[in-house]
């Protein structure tokens, strides 16, 4: 038999069928919900008679649209002040009941953005295919699954059917090989990736990382660089499985025991590429040149390394370069050739399913130890990705070191990610945020976001504008 | 679902690459548990002087003049001529789902994002993709001639305005789904056995995927 790619072993394993014009039938083993993008879904499921083909696959939880001030949480779903967000979260929680869809509710133990609660608990395990109504799905290919975001057609498609009618997409193996400096994470990876294959590079490709960087990585590093796939044009991001994943996996709340687990184990260490799969398109980066990075633009791939300095117009290629540098230039109000390090900070978020689990935390606080947040810092917000990492985060101290240096410890979901909620930016201030898009707009109208890793932006919080987080640093 | 089969219509041009999904309709309408009604906000924040809210009355919001939509001469367009990575960002359907409700029946851009291009095809709305230069003369056309009406003709593959006529490519699948205006839910459902099959296999092989997520 031919080669493999992980890709091709995930795809070939849920194919239920392959039809004559190309499209496929294909099995979706979880299938995580949220407010926002499953109301129309559901409403469609209900219009047509229909109703979900399995319960036990599904599994939903609030994240988007919630609140992060803790009196607002405790006052309940009814507490919530905004009609359409209350309605909204309300709508889940009735179509949960209706349908019998397990759900984690606003403040149970459970909750948390869908992409941190989904690997946590163990509703995502290895060799699965993922699916949610949200483009960071890719999340969950830290574990080797098949993951990725779909629309609200899709969620209603997958909860009647089970499956997703799709395409097979191309190969992209990224390999980053050496050794992570001092001060660099996985956030800094991931963002180089993009700043060199650009925002459309993965277009139509499901991407492999792989490579001594993502070996030594640990899960939760892996989540954070498969989670920004997206941001590169690929739907899908994965790494194979090794003992780190299984290690990870093992213990969780879903995950099978005993006989179960031992074949799932002797199972899950299949996937992986073979040795000689080919794949489409290959990217190779050097993991010890990179540095700490920071996105100065409103498109991910605008980003440079703390080191540097904004792009100079004179050294774009063409005219739409300059026309995309000049109008990120405006919005953002900075100069060009100015220094990443000049960039002041109004506001800093630290959060969403890019980096809120306990080593994000961990890496901020480590940071925040001791010192104090910048006097001309307006906020900083510190959101636990899940009441469990909040729990966790609690038990270790860490939520009373981010409070003693002047930073908000918050309750649980996607918060100034998107700006749903009432945790979002000003017209024109600057923002250090640890989330994954840096659009127009997306953190709070005319709100200019800076992509950085969370101790890059912990140290950000302190020094009241952007600052190369190793000078804060002692190298062990 | 509804049917796209041929449409003529008046073109406007978005002269910008990488349009993402917040832009075409930021978060805060997400709120919505509608499928409708996002028209008047489809690229709320470069359209209008002020912040939007869902639920509000948008028709005495000031326009910001400069923006292309608020431009007289595309009163009433139809077809949105785009540059490359059009749609990309996040998964919402509220994208294509404000095109629509705007009254776009068609997008054409060199590139777009995955999940957009997939989610317009569930909503009656056909993107077409160009190669970059043939899109370039389609921009200068429109700029060339006020009024110009573009066709999309799906069964035939063809963009035609004023002398220019090219051809897109289109998976058969969709293009199929798209000019009959399948249900596509329905469509999966006949293959109700095949999906039986499969699971009842896959339980003896995995069975750790099923019954796991109970209270």
């Amino acid at each position: 038999m031919a080669a493999m790619t992980l890709y091709d072993k995930l795809w070939q394993s849920h194919l239920v069928e392959s039809r004559d014009d190309g499209s496929a039938l294909v099995y979706i083993d979880r299938h995580i919900l949220h407010e926002v993008t499953s109301p129309q879904a559901f409403e469609g499921l209900r219009m047509a008679g229909r109703k979900p083909w399995r319960l036990d696959t599904n599994i939903a939880t609030p994240d988007h649209n919630i609140s992060t001030d803790r009196a607002e949480r405790e006052a309940g779903v009814d507490g919530i002040p905004d009609k359409t967000s209350r309605l909204q979260v309300k709508t889940l929680d009735d179509n949960c009941d209706h349908f019998g869809i397990v759900e984690y509710k606003m403040n149970e133990l459970g909750q948390g953005i869908v992409h941190v609660m989904g690997p946590e608990m163990g509703v995502t395990m290895p060799g699965m295919t993922v699916v949610c109504g949200d483009s960071h799905t890719a999340t969950h290919g830290a574990l080797a699954c098949l993951a990725h975001g779909i629309g609200t057609s899709e969620v209603e498609h997958v909860l009647a059917t089970q499956c997703l009618v799709t395409k097979k997409m191309k190969n992209m193996r990224i390999r980053v090989d050496g050794k992570l400096g001092f001060g660099v994470t996985p956030k800094d990876v991931v963002l180089a990736i993009i700043g060199k294959i650009g925002t459309a590079g993965g277009t139509g490709y499901a991407i492999e990382f792989a490579g001594e960087v993502f070996e030594a990585m640990t899960i939760e590093g892996r989540m954070t660089v498969c989670n920004m796939a997206i941001e590169a044009g690929a739907r899908v991001g994965m790494v194979g499985v090794d003992q780190t994943t299984i290690d990870y996996v093992e213990g969780r709340q879903f995950v099978p025991k005993g006989a179960d687990w031992e074949s799932a184990v002797s199972y899950w260490r299949t996937l992986v590429s073979d040795p000689d799969a080919v794949f489409d398109a290959e990217v190779v980066l050097d993991g010890s040149a990179i540095a700490p990075q920071v996105t100065w633009g409103n498109s991910p791939e605008m980003v440079a390394p703390v080191t540097g300095s904004v792009p100079l117009l004179a050294e774009q290629n063409s005219a739409e370069q300059r026309a995309a540098l000049e109008r990120a230039l405006h919005y953002m109000g900075l100069q060009e050739g100015s220094a990443i390090t000049d960039i002041p900070v109004d506001r800093v978020f630290i959060g969403s399913c890019t980096n809120s689990r306990i080593e994000d935390m961990r890496a901020a606080a480590a940071v925040a130890r001791g010192r104090t947040v910048a006097a001309s810092v307006k906020q900083v917000l510190v959101v636990p990705g899940s009441q469990m990492v909040k729990q966790q985060a609690e038990a270790e101290g860490l939520d009373a070191i981010f409070r003693a240096a002047g930073m908000q410890w918050r309750e649980p979901g996607c918060s100034m990610c998107l700006a749903m909620n009432n945790d979002k930016l000003g017209a024109g201030e600057h923002c250090a945020s640890t989330s994954n898009r840096n659009f127009e707009g997306r953190q709070g109208n005319g709100g200019r976001t800076h992509l950085v890793s969370p101790a890059m932006a912990a140290a950000a919080a302190i020094a009241g504008h952007i600052v190369d987080v190793r000078s804060m640093m002692e190298e062990f | 679902m509804k049917p796209f089969t041929v449409h003529t219509g008046l073109a406007a041009p978005i002269d910008r690459a990488n349009v993402d999904t917040d832009m075409i309709i930021p978060k805060q309408f997400l709120k919505s548990i509608r499928r409708s009604g996002f028209g008047p906000n489809l690229f709320d924040e470069l359209r209008y002087l002020d912040v939007g809210e869902p639920d509000s009355d948008n028709s005495g919001r000031p326009l910001n003049p400069d923006f292309v939509l608020n431009q007289p001469r595309y009163a009433g367009a139809t077809v949105l001529l785009a540059r490359k990575n059009f749609g990309c960002g996040s998964s919402r359907e509220h994208a294509p789902w404000a095109l629509e409700d705007f009254g776009f029946r068609t997008v054409i851009a060199p590139s777009f994002a995955d999940i957009f291009y997939n989610n317009c095809f569930k909503n009656g709305l056909l993107p077409v993709v160009l190669s970059e230069p043939e899109v370039d003369q389609l921009f200068g056309a429109i700029a060339a001639s006020e009024g110009l009406q573009i066709t999309v003709d799906l069964a035939a593959q063809s963009v035609a305005a004023g002398e220019l006529l090219f051809h897109f490519e289109i998976d058969d699948f969709r293009k199929h789904c798209l000019l009959e205006g399948l249900d596509e839910i329905g469509l999966s459902l006949q293959s109700s056995d095949a999906i039986k099959a499969y699971e009842a296999k896959r339980a003896a092989q995995h069975p750790w995927v099923f019954g796991a997520i109970k209270r």
